[in-house]
């Protein structure tokens, strides 16, 4: 019963913390835009959701008694898959960091990070709307 | 909360850079220098840039690795009466090429822009997050 209450929270859960983690990596490539021979890496999104919604199946709480809630864990996204850049324009120093690209995704990211938290809010609204029955 | 980390890195990259400003600040500072604090003409220092890999995967600051001094030869300019001249009459000054000098220093100033945006952008979506729920 519970987990239809938050099944679509759980979803919306993994989502931003797959975004707060891409943020993360796509800072480190703009504060490495000088570093010779670094090399811009990203994460696939969706694979990286595909990933953590399959592992939640496997991580579930020991019950030991029937009366026991079934709560899937929230635990995500270790080993999210990595990849690097494409290199549009090689620079002499090794270094693949296209500043103008990292700064569109970076934008691009902060805004779905944002609309993921407001589905988030919205949700808990409607669960809210629902319990109180107002 | 792993959206902490960019604060760490994207502030690791400002300090770097702050420390690139001020190289360039002193190159520039003695590019007419004729000797420098050892007596002998002043060397144009470069900073060097590491990456510098964070605890998760895909992350990473940056660090100094070095200040390299340039190999670069000394400007000579031919000047009898300096009181620097040597034997034949000519004045060493400084090996500072100011053209480069400033182009680095606009490209410091652009990563340092860049880094704190992203830190602005960092912190705006930790405060939404703040009021998940409400």
């Amino acid at each position: 019963m519970l987990e239809q209450l938050t099944g679509r929270l759980d979803t919306l859960s993994h989502s931003l913390q797959l975004r707060a983690a891409r943020q993360q990596v796509l800072a480190s490539n703009i504060a490495n835009v000088d570093s010779p021979g670094y090399v811009a890496q990203d994460i696939d999104f969706n694979a990286a959701l595909q990933n953590a919604m399959n592992r939640t199946t496997d991580t579930r709480l020991s019950q030991t008694s029937q009366q026991h809630l079934q709560l899937t864990s929230t635990s995500a996204l270790i080993g999210s898959p990595m990849a690097y850049t494409v290199q549009t324009q090689p620079s002499l120093d090794g270094n693949s960091v296209d500043l103008d690209q990292q700064r569109a995704n970076f934008a691009d990211n902060a805004i779905r990070y944002e609309s993921t938290l407001r589905f988030i809010n919205s949700n808990v609204k409607t669960m809210l709307s629902a319990i109180t029955g107002q | 909360m792993s959206m902490f980390n960019i604060f760490g890195i994207s502030g690791s990259a400002i300090s770097s850079q702050a420390q690139r400003l001020n190289v360039v600040a002193s190159n520039l500072a003695n590019a007419d220098a004729v000797a420098g604090p050892d007596g002998k003409a002043y060397k144009s220092r470069q900073v060097l840039f590491q990456a510098l890999p964070g605890t998760d995967p895909g992350t990473a600051g940056v660090k100094v690795q070095t200040i390299k001094e340039s190999d670069a030869p000394f400007r000579k300019t031919h000047d009898p009466y300096h009181p620097s001249a040597d034997a034949e009459g000519y004045v060493t000054h400084s090996n500072v090429n100011p053209v480069e000098e400033m182009v680095n220093m606009i490209s410091a100033s652009r990563s340092y822009q860049n880094n704190v945006e992203v830190m602005n952008t960092a912190k705006s979506l930790m405060l939404k997050t703040l009021q998940m729920g409400q």
